[in-house]
């Protein structure tokens, strides 16, 4: 069995107060309760946590804890000759989780989960499932794998890995959450299996921008194109398409593309927005620059003219 | 290998208040009271069997870990849980914004 520092996670002496736990666990809480927080890692982080204070706050469960002594976190050891006979039958400390055996002690006493009458229901997990643009566009199927606490005929938990793959509709976009029934933990004595929770996070993309199912990119237009108008070719994810530009295309106008962006789950498609730079060249030839100065001569246009205007008002 | 089907837990879907309560893992009464301080609206709030969207699961599953973890009444439940649906929308709006500007990768 690998020992874990309850007091270490806690942040607190060993001969800490119930008072003191307490307080720790709140402070502690505020920071990293997955709900909360945005720290990352917090989600695991409150696993540790919750972990500990479920064990250091029932005092039958701390006194047994404390009986364990002092190791290094994750160094393997072996509980004092005596210490598993609150557990009712002897068997392996091997492969069992610490956290997983304090949650199925009770009143001092191992409740023997599968002996036991009480119909519960399997715990529900989160996950995190992070995914392209292109993959949410599409549909894609990820792997996932969960380590669940099963319980084996005398009721102790032995972590059983479960990897499967799941099929994550197309239409997914940034926070969105799906749900896989029956994928978490097993129920007990004819309790519902628990649930799989999955929130999707996109990667960021190089060029489109996601907000909702609705994407964004910056479109570079030379300036005789945004004069003149033009038709251009432009990548989308579902292909590349032609967009017409019309004449007197300004700098920061947003051409729509209608249902270019993402699927929606239900019906329907995000749309695909165009916002308009105008790019100029580092470098011109002759010729260009000729023909610049030339234009410059011969327009009256001025992008400024309104700047002494409005200061005048 | 087989391959299990993720479901939706969108606005189009529809959960009962039996599934609710098996899902949330809050009890029927607690649901109620969340219904009546406005945290969690049913599709039909005069509906003799009160239904809710399914995306609604995400705040009463929230609300049963704010309330096991941080040992809150339901007005405490109530208020976080509406500080926190602000902030999801603040984000958004804020997400909305940055994917407007131009000239950056987000």
């Amino acid at each position: 069995m690998k020992y874990k520092d309850y007091y270490g996670v806690m942040g607190v002496e060993r001969n800490a107060t119930p008072e003191q736990i307490k307080n720790a666990y709140r402070k502690l809480a505020r920071k990293y309760h997955p709900d909360v927080s945005k720290e990352p890692g917090a989600e695991e982080k409150f696993k540790e946590i919750g972990e500990a204070y479920d064990t250091l706050k029932d005092p039958e469960k701390r006194a047994a804890y404390d009986q364990l002594g002092s190791h290094a976190p994750g160094q393997d050891f072996r509980p004092p000759p005596g210490w598993e006979e609150r557990f009712g039958s002897a068997f392996s400390f091997d492969d069992i989780d610490l956290g997983d055996l304090f949650a199925g002690l009770a009143g001092g006493r191992h409740r023997g989960r599968r002996g036991g009458q009480m119909r519960m229901p399997g715990q529900d997990y989160e996950v995190t499932a992070h995914i392209s643009l292109e993959d949410a566009y599409r549909g894609t199927e990820v792997d996932l794998e969960l380590a669940v606490p099963e319980y084996d005929e005398h009721g102790f938990p032995r972590r059983a890995v479960r990897s499967f793959k799941a099929r994550i509709p197309k239409g997914a976009t940034d926070g969105q959450r799906l749900r896989l029934p029956g994928k978490g933990g097993k129920g007990l004595n004819g309790g519902r299996d628990g649930d799989l929770y999955l929130s999707i996070a996109l990667h960021p993309h190089p060029l489109f921008r996601v907000s909702g199912h609705d994407l964004f990119f910056d479109l570079p237009l030379a300036p005789w194109e945004a004069v003149l108008g033009a038709t251009i070719e432009l990548p989308t994810l579902g292909g590349p398409v032609h967009l017409k530009i019309p004449p007197g295309t300004h700098a920061g106008q947003q051409l729509r593309l209608a249902r270019r962006g993402l699927p929606k789950p239900h019906a329907g498609e995000g749309d695909l927005y165009a916002i308009v730079a105008i790019s100029v060249p580092t470098a011109i030839g002759e010729r260009e620059r000729a023909l610049y100065r030339q234009l410059a001569e011969s327009s009256t246009f001025n992008p400024r003219g309104h700047l002494m205007q409005e200061a005048a008002k | 290998m087989k391959i299990e089907e993720a479901l939706w837990l969108y606005e189009h879907g529809e959960f009962s208040l039996d599934d609710f309560r098996d899902l949330s893992g809050l009890s029927e009464a607690e649901l109620r009271e969340l219904v009546e301080c406005g945290v969690l609206t049913p599709i039909d709030p005069h509906a003799a069997n009160l239904t809710f969207s399914a995306d609604r699961l995400v705040i009463a599953r929230s609300a049963r870990r704010l309330r096991r973890d941080f040992e809150l009444d339901t007005d405490a439940v109530a208020l976080a849980v509406t500080l926190l649906d602000r902030i999801r929308d603040l984000e958004a709006e804020l997400r909305d914004l940055r994917a407007r500007l131009p000239g950056r990768q987000r």
